[in-house]
Order: structure tokens, then C-alpha cells, then sequence
């Protein structure tokens, strides 16, 4: 049986793969940009749209990073209004477990999920550093082995919550004057290490129940987590066998929680450049690369490397022979890190050297490579083979210009899939983002 | 002579009687559904309201004055995030201002300035907030913080004295208020106006000379970095909260653009004001005078008796208690009030429909033409946003100064 293969469409964020030179490019933070953005992957039939969160703004050595694409909305906010603008697609935000409370973020994500007729999920991400950290009440004291722990009660309590209204909870019968269902609420008593609450959720059933989890870390700790807890593995493993590999190994944690195949979904990040043939698309690709990796870029990139001033440098020379500036810091945790980024640059080194690339051209290799190069057709089958083979569910389809970067995906990749029998011709009506995604509607509960 | 007044409505519910939900015209099990609440702020929208408030809490129970609110049954219960609702209403209305509740002592003050400013941003200037210190003793447990200095005003059912000072974790919650919403127009100010330069030549998308670090360091939290989102077309959102007594006054005139207030009557209102004016001249830095709005709790039918006969109705099944004058009649009873606190000079009136949808419909239909025909009504000046309605200008980042003088002194150099 032909597998259906799953899109997201990931609104183009704030790092340099997101060209803001081209004439095109718009607003990042404009509402009608969003709303473009979320029309046009609606009108393509995605599974969903998928914005980024920002906790801090990017910095270059001690100051706010000017050359990329900065600033961005509240993502809760830009996905409840998303909602009045669309019927069908999904809406996901990524939100970090670390500086999110669990009742709070449960009633936010309800509240979306009621707004939306059913169609939130929640990439669920975690995150300890002290600069991020910096600018919230509960800062930076989250020590890095916790990040999982403090990840999976968090989602383990936000799921209880979502659960704790029975669907029947609301009689709202007025003439008796009930309104609540007698333990149409349960009471969610929650002690665990980091957590200890003894919570009423004030948001009821939404439709989904709770929304779609997504979940993205790539460590052994990540995967289970992800087996676990998650609908959705947003995953950057794109090269074919890796990406083989990837989905063979987490969809084999999935038994031990006695899970099936198809209950959780792989979409990895990917990017396309299309052509008319596959020459003019290899050609686009090369200049696209150009755009997204500037002479400025290239040398930015490797001074958060080596943590130098590289502006002398010739972006289109060979990389610098100095060692990096690792500090003076001497303590464990410091010299592991050292060591990490000097054998970081020896690789580097050896990858240059190996392939003749200068500085420009490393750096378009690290962060400009696309995944699917070619003619709408070859990208097509290409996406196909993926999903048939067992590679990946679909894709997390990332462009590079902001509102329009996936408007010629729609156009032109769509339709072709649709012929291949592996992508849906309409949204069915009143379907959840559970539903689009395939996934068993969680259970309903009613009193007993 | 009457002085022209705005008008606000306040949106809770089934309304603000804690029977509403049983009335005929009531839709109770509709009380989150996104139509539900189009259709009531497009209500309001058309009939040319400044902006509607939207009432939230953190607890089942919410900021009912009921000591056993958290587990009675027979109360509409279950909400909606209102920094949500609002920016779902955003894209569906064009005119209203938008002024969900947030509440200052659990949730990250970064997040409440980001959603706000989002809010502006997708609304196109109509963003405001109405903002609540402290926490009950559930909004407590259902976040289970270790330490938490503040405390809850609204804990009434157990406390003797209802006089804010009178409680040193009531004065610690109000002080952290007074540093949220400091935190949050700070935020709001990070981003200068043109920081965004675009700047092909250069190759700099923003010019960060214009985004500044807050630093910030209070009592109860510190931010360090800017904001993530660029400055808003209002710039700031409409900072409001609602005032009882002394300290919350302080709050309002320290750091406020909007108070709502609940005089018992015109005459009362008077002392209101003069107290407010007190506290400003003491505390005020905002560069306007603050705006005072007073609160009524309004039912209104076509003929007193059949106002009464709803009262009656409504209060045998449930006793309100409420802060706000209370005027129940007709459209006509409900002018001679709105007069009546214009004469006493108050900035606007916030009226909270006891029954929703019903008493919201006798305010856009009746309540509305007939204060307008009055000449009791500000006439809608045209501006933009919120603020500006409200007459309060447009003005750049607090740190766009330093950056002009900055570059002027390099200019010299």
C-alpha cells in the first residue's frame, strides 16, 4: 500500500539561511507575512505550519548579531491569530520546557486548541544555557543532565492536565443549576523531582483532547524521550541512510512503550531549489548559497568557532592557521569544551583541505547545502522514495525567503505528489491535526 | 457642561452575575468556543466601543469573591488564555482595542511582554492589558513554586483586614506588579523604531546600536537581553489595572495609562479622583495624566419592572458580590448614570454586562445611540491605534534619546 507522505511548512527563521537581500523578501515580524505564509501551506495542503521560538537575541562576540534576519514574534500569540486566518492546517509552535511553566503552557496550548478547532501541537524543546536563561525569573538554574528530566515530568504533568477534564464534564443544565459535572474535573496531584503541585486545570476538553507533541532532540536521552512522549520527530537527518537509519532506531524505541509504527511520525528538515532542469535548479542552488552564506558570513561563522577576530581574513582564502581562543578557564567542564573545539576545527581542517574549499565555500557546505536539488519532478519522487522506503513519514519543508519561500512548492512540487497516489487532495472537513497526521484521536474520557 | 467620555466593556463569561449562565439567551456551553467570542467583541466593535477587556485568572476558581469558588458546581466555569483570545480576535476586527487580563505574579514577565507586543503587532496597534498582582492560594498550588514571596488580595475568605497594607505579601505582590509592567514597557522600548535598516550595501540587516539589553534588576526578577520582537506600532501597549483602595491607586498612578475605578456613586467619585491626583503627583513618571475609567455592572431590559423581575431572577439563584455599582433598568437608567460620573469628571466608563450576550446587545443598541445623541460620547477622533484614541501620542523608545545624543557627541568628536 502507497504510504502518505506528511509536510510542515517551517516559517523561515532567524539564522543565515533565511535571504533578507533578495528584492522579494519581507517583513519577518509583519502579521500579514505569517498570514501569507500559513495561506499558502494551506492552499499546498500541509500537515501544518511550524514557527521557531525566540528567547534571546542572537549574538556575535558580546554583541546583538546584525547581519541575519533578527527579531520575531511571541509564537503562542502568532499561532492564536494564525488561527481566525485559517480552517484546516495545523498549528505548532516550538516551546521550551525550561522557561514555560506546565500549568500555564497546558492552558495556552488548550486555548489554542479550542481556538483552532483542533489543530495545535506543541515542539517541545529543551534548554538549560545561562544566556537564554538570562532573561527569564527561572534563569539559568537548570543544570544540563536535567534538561530531560525537568522535559518529560513537565510533559507528563501538561498530558494529566489536558486529561483531567472528562469530555462530559460541562452539564451546564439550567434548570437545575448544574453546571459542572460532579468528578467531571479530576484534580491533578503531581509530585515529582523538580514539580510538586496539586493542580485544577481551568481549561476544558479541547477538541484534539491534547495537542499534537513534537519533539526534536537527537541525543540517546532525546530519542527516548521522543519515543515516549512524542506524535511528531522533527529530526535534521536528510541524507538517505541516515535518515533510514534514524527512523529504524527510534521507531524501535517505540515497542518498549508499547507503541506502533505509524504512531509516530519522522519529518526532518529539508530544503529544495527547483529548475526547469536539473542544471538551471544546480545553478539556482549555487547562487541561493551565495546569497544565504555572504563573504560576512563565512568569516562570522568561523570567529563563533574559534572565538577570534577573523575581519582581516579573505572569505574566499583558506582558513585561518591560528589556534582558537579558548580562555584561560581550567575547570573540567572547560577543558572538555576546549578539546571539543579543537578537534572541531581538525575536522574542519581536514574537510577543507580534502575538498579544496575555501572559507566561503566550508561554511555554504555546513549551512547552505539543499536537500532536494532539481526539476519539480525529480523532487517529487525524490520526497516519495523517501517516505516508501522507509526514510522518513515526510518532511519539515524549510525556504529560504520570507513570506513566498514555499509558494513555488505549492505550485509546482504539489500537484506532482498528489499524481504519485501519496499526498492528500483535499483537508476532510472537521479534521483535527491528529487526524491529518494519521494518528490514533487521543481517548476520550467520560465520567464513570 | 458634560464632559465626553469613552466607552470600554468588560467581557467575563457568561457575564458578570454569577447566574447568567442559566438565563435563556445565555449560551453556557459555548463559553470557549472562538465564535462565541467573535461574534460578542464584533458586537461591540460595531457599535463603536474604545476596547473590550477580556477577564482571566490562573485557577479554576478564578478571582471569584466565593470562598468555596474552586470546587462548587453550580458556577459557569473553564476560560480561554486572554493574551490568546485577544490575538485570535486580532485579525477578525479592525477598530476595537484588545485588553486581555494577565497576571503578574506566576507567569514570565518576558513572555507577557512578547505576547503583547505580538498582539500589537497582528492587531495593528489596538493592544492594551489589564494587569492583576498576585495569586490565590490554588493559582499557588497549580504552579507549586518552592518560594514565593507575593500573596494574594483576592484571598478574602480568610483574611480579616482587606486593607492591602495591612499584608506584607499583598504589598510584595503589588510591588512586583509595579516591576512587571515597568519590565514590560522597558521590553517594549528595546527595539527603536528604525532599528530594522535592511541595509544591502552593508550587508546589516538591523543597526544594533538602536536595540538595547534591558538590564534590568528588580525586587523579584531580572532581564537581562532586549526584547525578541521588533517595536510595535503603538509602541507600547495601553497599560491598565483595576483600583480599589490606596495601594492599588499607587500602582495605578505609578505605572498605569488607564485605572478602573468603582465609586458607589457620582458623588463618591470625587474622592476617587482626588486621591488618584494625590498618588500621581507624588509617583507619576509617564509623561501623560492618568485616565480614569469607572466601572458599572449593568442589566438592562426595555422597562424597569421587567429589569427587576430579571434581577430578582438572577439573585435567587445566586448572590452577587462585586465591587462595581450595580444599575439595573433601562438604557435610559444606565445614561443618567454614564452622566452623571462624566459630570464628576471621569475619563470613561467601563461598563460589565451582567448577562452575556443580552445585556452586551442593550449596550450597542440602546445604551450607545442614546449617550451619542447626547453629546455624552467621544466622538471617534480617527487615529490609528488605542493609544491615540485615547489621546495619549505616540512617542519613541525611551532609549532613542541616547542613541541621537550619543551620535551627535561622536558627531562633534
Amino acid at each position: 500500500m502507497t504510504r502518505q507522505i506528511h509536510l510542515a511548512a517551517h516559517f523561515p527563521g532567524v539564522n543565515n539561511t533565511t535571504v533578507w537581500t533578495d528584492p522579494t523578501s519581507g517583513s519577518q515580524i509583519d502579521f500579514a507575512s505569517f498570514e501569507h505564509f500559513a495561506r499558502n501551506a494551506e492552499r499546498g495542503l500541509f500537515d501544518y505550519v511550524f514557527l521557531a521560538e525566540g528567547l534571546r537575541l542572537r549574538e556575535h562576540r558580546g554583541r546583538i548579531h546584525d547581519l541575519d534576519v533578527l527579531g520575531r514574534p511571541n509564537t503562542l500569540a502568532i499561532l492564536a491569530a494564525l488561527a481566525a486566518v485559517t480552517s484546516h492546517i495545523g498549528l505548532v509552535g516550538t516551546l521550551s520546557t525550561t522557561f514555560n511553566e506546565p500549568y500555564e503552557l497546558a492552558r495556552e496550548l488548550a486555548t489554542i486548541d479550542h481556538l483552532s478547532g483542533g489543530r495545535a501541537g506543541w515542539n517541545a524543546v529543551t534548554s538549560s544555557d545561562a544566556f537564554h536563561g538570562a532573561n527569564f525569573r527561572r534563569g539559568g538554574y537548570l543544570d544540563q543532565a536535567d534538561r530531560y528530566v525537568r522535559a518529560a515530568e513537565f510533559t507528563e504533568f501538561a498530558k494529566r492536565l489536558w486529561a483531567s477534564w472528562h469530555d462530559d464534564a460541562i452539564v451546564a443544565d439550567a434548570a437545575t443549576g448544574e453546571f459542572l459535572r460532579e468528578g467531571g474535573i479530576d484534580r491533578v496531584r503531581f509530585a515529582s523531582r523538580l514539580f510538586d503541585v496539586d493542580a485544577v486545570f481551568d481549561v476544558p476538553a479541547s477538541p484534539q483532547g491534547r495537542p499534537v507533541v513534537v519533539q526534536a532532540g537527537d541525543s540517546a536521552e532525546g530519542r527516548d524521550f521522543g519515543a515516549r512522549h512524542a506524535d511528531v520527530i522533527f529530526s535534521g537527518h536528510t541524507e538517505f541512510e541516515d535518515a533510514q537509519e534514524f527512523y529504524c532506531d527510534v521507531k524501535g524505541r517505540l515497542s518498549a512503550h508499547g507503541r506502533e509504527e505509524d504512531s509516530l511520525k519522522i519529518l526532518p528538515a529539508a530544503t529544495f531549489v527547483l529548475g526547469d532542469t536539473d542544471a538551471e535548479a544546480r545553478e539556482r542552488s549555487r547562487e541561493i548559497a551565495l546569497q544565504q552564506v555572504r563573504p560576512q558570513t563565512a568569516i562570522t561563522y568561523l570567529e563563533q568557532i574559534w572565538n577570534r577576530d577573523f575581519s582581516d581574513y579573505d572569505a574566499d582564502g583558506p582558513l585561518p592557521d591560528v589556534d582558537p581562543d579558548t580562555g584561560s578557564e581550567t575547570a573540567l567542564g572547560f577543558a572538555n569544551r576546549h578539546a571539543a573545539i579543537r578537534g572541531r576545527i581538525t575536522q574542519l581542517r581536514e574537510l577543507a583541505a580534502a575538498e579544496n574549499f575555501s572559507i566561503r565555500d566550508l561554511v555554504i557546505h555546513l549551512t547552505a547545502k539543499h536537500t532536494f536539488v532539481g526539476t519539480p519532478e525529480h523532487v517529487a519522487a525524490e520526497i516519495d522514495r523517501y517516505v516508501q522506503e522507509r526514510a522518513t513519514d515526510g518532511f519539515t519543508v524549510v525556504g529560504h525567503l520570507s513570506p513566498h519561500g514555499l509558494d513555488e512548492f505549492t505550485e509546482k512540487v504539489i500537484p506532482l505528489l498528489q499524481e504519485r497516489g501519496s499526498y492528500r487532495r483535499s483537508y476532510e472537513d472537521g479534521a483535527t491535526l491528529h487526524d491529518l497526521l494519521g494518528l490514533e484521536p487521543v481517548r476520550s474520557r467520560v465520567a464513570v | 457642561m458634560t464632559e465626553r467620555i469613552h466607552l470600554a466593556v468588560a467581557l467575563d463569561g457568561a457575564g458578570w452575575h454569577p447566574a447568567a449562565w442559566r438565563e435563556e439567551s445565555a449560551r453556557p456551553t459555548e463559553l470557549t468556543s472562538p465564535a462565541y467570542w467573535r461574534e460578542l467583541v464584533q458586537t461591540a466593535e460595531r457599535a463603536g466601543v474604545l476596547f473590550a477587556t477580556l477577564e482571566d485568572a490562573l485557577s479554576l476558581g478564578g478571582r471569584s469573591y466565593e470562598a468555596d469558588a474552586e470546587t462548587r458546581r453550580d458556577r459557569a466555569r473553564g476560560r480561554l488564555d486572554a493574551v490568546l483570545l485577544a490575538s485570535f480576535l486580532a485579525p477578525l476586527t479592525e477598530r476595537i482595542g484588545l485588553v486581555p487580563t494577565v497576571t503578574t505574579t506566576h507567569p514570565e514577565p518576558f513572555h507577557i511582554a512578547t505576547g503583547l507586543q505580538t498582539l500589537d503587532h497582528a492587531s495593528h496597534g489596538r493592544a492594551g492589558a489589564r494587569f492583576v498582582a498576585g495569586a490565590n492560594a490554588q493559582e499557588r498550588a497549580n504552579f507549586g513554586r518552592r518560594s514565593d514571596p507575593t500573596g494574594s488580595p483576592t484571598d478574602l475568605a480568610s483574611v480579616g483586614s482587606l486593607r492591602v497594607e495591612d499584608h506584607p505579601e499583598w504589598l510584595a505582590a503589588f510591588r512586583e506588579a509595579g516591576d512587571v509592567i515597568d519590565a514590560v514597557r522597558r521590553l517594549a522600548d528595546s527595539w527603536e523604531d528604525d532599528a530594522i535598516i535592511r541595509d544591502t550595501v552593508t550587508g546589516k540587516f538591523l543597526d544594533r546600536d538602536r536595540i538595547h539589553n534591558l538590564e534590568f534588576e528588580g525586587e523579584f526578577f531580572a532581564i537581562t537581553g532586549a526584547s525578541i520582537v521588533p517595536r510595535s506600532p503603538q509602541g507600547q501597549p495601553l497599560v491598565t489595572v483595576l483600583a480599589h483602595l490606596r495601594v492599588p491607586y499607587r500602582l495605578a498612578a505609578e505605572y498605569a495609562d488607564v485605572v478602573f475605578v468603582t465609586p458607589a456613586d457620582a458623588a463618591a467619585t470625587a474622592g476617587i479622583l482626588a486621591e488618584l491626583a494625590e498618588a500621581s503627583a507624588e509617583l507619576r513618571t509617564e509623561p501623560e495624566p492618568l485616565r480614569v475609567f469607572a466601572d458599572l455592572l449593568v442589566l438592562i431590559e426595555d422597562t424597569r419592572a421587567a429589569a427587576d423581575q430579571a434581577w430578582a431572577r438572577l439573585q435567587d439563584r445566586a448572590q452577587l458580590i462585586t465591587d462595581a455599582r450595580v444599575v439595573v433598568g433601562t438604557a435610559d437608567d444606565v445614561v443618567a448614570e454614564i452622566a452623571a460620573l462624566a459630570d464628576a469628571g471621569v475619563d470613561g466608563i467601563r461598563l460589565r454586562p451582567a448577562r452575556l450576550p443580552a445585556d452586551l446587545a442593550a449596550i450597542t443598541e440602546q445604551v450607545v445611540p442614546l449617550i451619542s445623541d447626547a453629546g455624552i460620547l467621544a466622538s471617534d477622533n480617527g487615529a490609528p491605534t488605542l493609544r491615540e484614541r485615547l489621546g495619549l501620542p505616540r512617542r519613541a523608545s525611551r532609549f532613542a534619546d541616547q542613541t541621537s545624543r550619543f551620535a551627535k557627541q561622536e558627531t562633534r568628536a
